[in-house]
């Protein structure tokens, strides 16, 4: 396979997640996590999964992911079931989850030892091209101790986007990081998103950050994990910018509507 | 330019030199005067024999260099560390995995490692004289238990304590099995693993040591049983030379073997292992 091949990108997957429900056994007995999720995400969409801890929207990315196995109703990935891990899904995690003992080109470059069909140095043209994709050739060989905690996530973006996947699944990925370097890595992402085309599900408990980023936003409510309601996005203009006064009135529509399934479930 | 490039290494090793005079000029001159009082006060009292001043010590090492004994009992010695050790790494480090991974190995193996870690290895030297002879076999399973317990302690922790993020990020990106436990988990647990060849070797030095003074091999004479020998003739400045034999390899194994992966583990992770 030519490098100029690996480098275009792939088409991005539609998803499936089809009555799922998770039940975790633990020492204080049971905990349903997920129950009966239905949820369709589309090619090269942008899905924000946001809700209170406990709701489960980690659970189910990790289902997507495949670190983890539905307990019932199962999950597709254009109309193929999901079975484990594979690299048409990447994963970044809120820590994140760089090796230490490799410099940034090793850290890019581990998916894609294990991708066939390339050579050595077509592997790092490949990584060097993610690297200069997040602004980082300056920092090629770096140790990741050394990295800022913003530059750390660029790392892992690349990372992720190295094996060219169909699927970039986020967990809470901006979460350790202050609110400027975050504001940056808002921009930075949609930025890439528009030049590499992905589906992405993004898991966040900030609604604002989900407002800015997604096509839609999907609200969590706990105890069971259920979708509460969702919301299109399609009103608001991309690149979109966290402190624009349209984005923080939609951001508090969805905030009433959290609060209130939270009440609710409390009652209950 | 070229002129330029040899001024500044000149003004570089005259920079390094004054720092080394600098840190060293005192440490260097506390030696002098405790070697001189040693010596006035040991030739004062005429002390040869409990305590021969540093010039007859250094007559010993001389010619103990020059007639190649000392040369030659530091290498059986050393060859029988080396060997050793290595030993007890290549079965400590998978026995280890094994422990972290299977609860058989960490209910069996792991407690009995646990129980042996604490007895100084030369308590085994009875029985591997009676198993192997006086012979380098008895002297290797001496090293060996100094180092093998260790190692397995420390690597099962180290395995055990890594965060569970490394060999999931690994999987998304399609690492599983063996390329987990080579390229993640073990290098993921390496500072702890660091940690117990340091103490392994600690461990192991010392034993040996203790077993070459304690029994006679017939197939090699050690640095232990060089000094067994000052002590059986009276020869006290055989003796100290000994250990100050003892004492530059301890410190220069530190030196050659531990520094690089410590300068290392600072370097990527920014931490360190003392």
């Amino acid at each position: 396979m030519s490098v100029h091949k690996e480098l275009e990108n792939v088409a991005p997957s539609k998803l499936s997640v089809r009555g799922v429900n998770k039940v975790f056994h633990g020492a204080q007995g049971k905990t349903v996590a997920l129950e009966d999720i239905n949820l369709k995400v589309d090619e090269g969409e942008f899905v924000c999964l946001v809700g209170p801890s406990g709701c489960g929207k980690s659970t189910l990315l990790n289902l997507i992911a495949g670190l983890d196995k539905p307990t019932s109703g199962k999950i597709l990935m254009d109309d193929k079931p999901i079975t484990g891990p594979g690299r048409d899904r990447m994963v970044m995690f809120q820590e994140h989850a760089l090796f230490p003992w490799l410099d940034v080109m090793g850290n890019v470059l581990f998916g894609l030892k294990l991708k066939p069909n390339l050579t050595n140095p077509e592997r790092r043209e490949v990584a060097k091209f993610y690297i200069h994709l997040v602004g980082l050739e300056k920092f090629m060989h770096a140790s990741i101790h050394e990295l800022s905690g913003g530059m750390r996530q660029r790392v892992a973006l690349a990372r992720a986007l190295a094996p060219n996947p169909r699927i970039l699944l986020m967990d809470e990925t901006f979460g350790a990081l202050d609110a400027l370097t975050r504001e940056q890595l808002y921009g930075e992402l949609q930025d890439i998103w528009q030049k590499r085309r992905k589906t992405i599900v993004f898991v966040t408990h900030n609604i604002r950050e989900a407002v800015c980023l997604g096509d839609r936003v999907i609200l969590f409510s706990p105890h069971p994990g259920r979708i509460a309601r969702e919301f299109k996005i399609d009103s608001l203009k991309r690149p979109r910018d966290i402190n624009d006064p349209d984005l923080t009135n939609y951001a508090s529509t969805i905030t009433a509507a959290l609060k209130q399934h939270i009440g609710g479930s409390v009652a209950e | 330019m070229k002129k330029n490039v040899a001024q500044e290494e000149a003004f570089d090793t005259s920079e390094k030199l004054k720092r080394f005079f600098k840190r060293w000029t005192g440490p260097a001159l506390v030696a002098i005067v405790l070697l001189g009082l040693w010596e006035t006060l040991s030739r004062y009292y005429d002390a040869y024999l409990i305590l021969p001043p540093p010039s007859s010590v250094a007559e010993y090492l001389w010619y103990a260099i020059a007639d190649g004994t000392l040369p030659g009992a530091v290498l059986v010695t050393l060859k029988r560390l080396f060997v050793g050790y290595l030993i007890g790494i290549a079965l400590g480090i998978p026995l280890g995995m094994l422990c972290a991974k299977l609860k058989v190995f960490r209910d069996t193996l792991g407690l009995l490692a646990m129980g042996l870690q604490a007895l100084p290895s030369v308590c085994w030297v009875p029985l591997a004289m009676l198993w192997f002879g006086q012979t380098e076999k008895a002297m290797l399973f001496v090293v060996v238990m100094g180092t093998v317990w260790s190692l397995i302690i420390a690597t099962q922790h180290g395995v055990n304590s890594i965060p569970p993020i490394y060999v999931r990020a690994a999987e998304t990106m399609g690492s599983k099995g063996m390329h987990t436990w080579i390229h993640v988990i073990l290098p993921a647990a390496f500072p702890n693993i660091l940690g117990g060849m340091k103490q392994g070797w600690a461990f192991a030095w010392r034993s040996l040591m203790a077993a070459e003074i304690y029994v006679v091999i017939l197939t090699g004479f050690g640095l232990g049983q060089l000094l067994h020998y000052g002590r059986e003739l009276m020869e006290m400045s055989q003796v100290i030379g000994v250990m100050c034999v003892v004492i530059a390899i301890g410190l220069l194994a530190d030196k050659l073997l531990f520094s690089p992966w410590e300068n290392f583990l600072r370097k990527k992770w920014g931490i360190t292992n003392d």
